[in-house]
């Protein structure tokens, strides 16, 4: 075997022992590699208790509801299946909106209330015209109508 | 004698890998890289027009999208040069040739400038969108892994005196940390994300509008120009150095006076 054959197959060998570790590691890891887990995950009791988490999915349509101090904000995220009441205090993101995506930090209370002390927006990798997204919008009424 | 027949023999061949011999790659990198970088100035300039006044607003999030044209190009990028970087350490250590290993040193610090450009327009389009400079979510901690992968090995391969050894050495970081790469691809299939899903892969039909694709592909382009200018220039830099006690550096460099 030539020097250079032996060089090429010790260094595949040693790719390849890597790339199982690796590939290993990260299966061990995969709980924790999760920025956020989804409301379906928090009924089902997959959510860690008595520490701070995040959730994430969609704002539920019509659930923002904001207090009468005028900071305190109420609102649903589900993942259509399941949806979590939300509370939080401060400031929402632009990009906030009912039927968009949404990712809550803070802890869950007995009740059932998760009491957010972070709020950010999740946006989508669909980029399009604001002509393109009126025409989507009303097709998407148009095929509710004739559902109904 | 044997360096002299050597150096016939190469100048003489006509077989491609003839330019892996550093002192035929040293003039072909020198014409080579004014075009790249005459390259890269035009479709930066039709990059950034397309993108700042072709491409419509977004529906979603406005002008700020506008970031996605340094943003995802310079993030390709980032990836890219690592792996060029892995493969040529890796050719090197199997084939002991010395221009695999100045042309890994030559990418590592373009991959870290395009890293770092990355990480930086992503915060900036963050805070607008998400609502945050920065969260510890997969995708955004795999990249910063990545900057400090390349600055890992800047540092290692400065370090040792030796070059042979910084070679080595600096080839292992290379090759470990390319591991990390796919991760960084995959991260936001893999696991769930605040950073969104690929906007465009070879494997479905982009999810943007036509002009907005173009721009992010023209700017793409002239990233790759960029890169290929520079990394041009380096390695030029870089053969000189090494191989400043051969004959033919001497010469170049006697011709170079003599010009002056």
């Amino acid at each position: 075997m030539k020097p250079r054959s032996k060089r090429l197959l010790l260094l595949g060998g040693a790719a390849a022992l890597l790339i199982g570790a690796v590939a290993m590691v990260l299966t061990a890891f995969q709980q924790n590699l999760v920025f956020f887990h989804t409301p379906s995950e928090v009924v089902e009791g997959k959510a860690p208790v008595g520490r701070a988490f995040r959730i994430g999915g969609m704002v539920e349509q019509g659930s923002i509801r904001r207090e009468a101090d005028g900071v305190t904000v109420r609102f649903a995220i589900t993942d259509t299946a399941k949806a979590i009441p939300v509370s939080f205090r401060g400031a929402l993101p632009d990009l906030f909106q009912e039927g968009k995506g949404a990712v809550a930090q803070g802890t869950l209370g007995p009740d059932g209330m998760f009491h957010a002390t972070e709020v950010l927006a999740k946006h989508d990798e669909n980029y399009m015209p604001v002509e393109a997204q009126y025409a989507i919008d009303k097709a998407r009424d148009a095929a509710r109508t004739v559902q109904q | 004698m044997k360096t002299a027949n050597f150096d016939d023999r190469i100048k003489r061949s006509k077989s491609l890998l003839r330019f892996a011999a550093p002192q035929m790659f040293y003039p072909l990198a020198g014409t080579f890289a004014p075009w790249c970088l005459a390259v890269a100035a035009v479709l930066t300039v039709l990059g950034l027009w397309i993108g700042f006044f072709v491409a419509p607003t977004d529906a979603q999030q406005g002008d700020v999208y506008r970031v996605i044209f340094i943003h995802v190009p310079a993030a390709w990028m980032s990836m890219f040069i690592y792996l060029v970087m892995a493969f040529w350490a890796a050719v090197g250590l199997v084939l002991n040739t010395r221009l695999s290993f100045m042309m890994a040193q030559a990418l590592a610090p373009t991959g870290a400038m395009f890293c770092f450009v990355a990480l930086w327009t992503g915060a900036l389009w963050g805070r607008p969108t998400w609502g945050t400079y920065w969260v510890w979510d997969a995708r955004l901690t795999s990249q910063l892994l990545l900057l400090f992968l390349y600055l890992g090995y800047i540092a290692l391969t400065q370090a040792i005196d030796d070059a042979r050894r910084a070679d080595r050495a600096g080839a292992i970081i290379a090759l470990v940390g390319a591991v990390n790469v796919p991760i960084i691809y995959f991260s936001v299939q893999w696991w769930n994300t605040l950073h969104q899903g690929a906007s465009v892969s070879l494997t479905r039909a982009p999810s943007m509008a036509s002009a907005m694709l173009w721009g992010m592909l023209v700017m793409a382009l002239a990233a790759w120009a960029y890169t290929f200018a520079v990394v041009f220039w380096r390695v030029r830099s870089l053969i000189l150095e090494r191989e400043r006690h051969t004959e033919w550096v001497g010469a170049e460099l006697a011709a170079h006076e003599g010009r002056a």
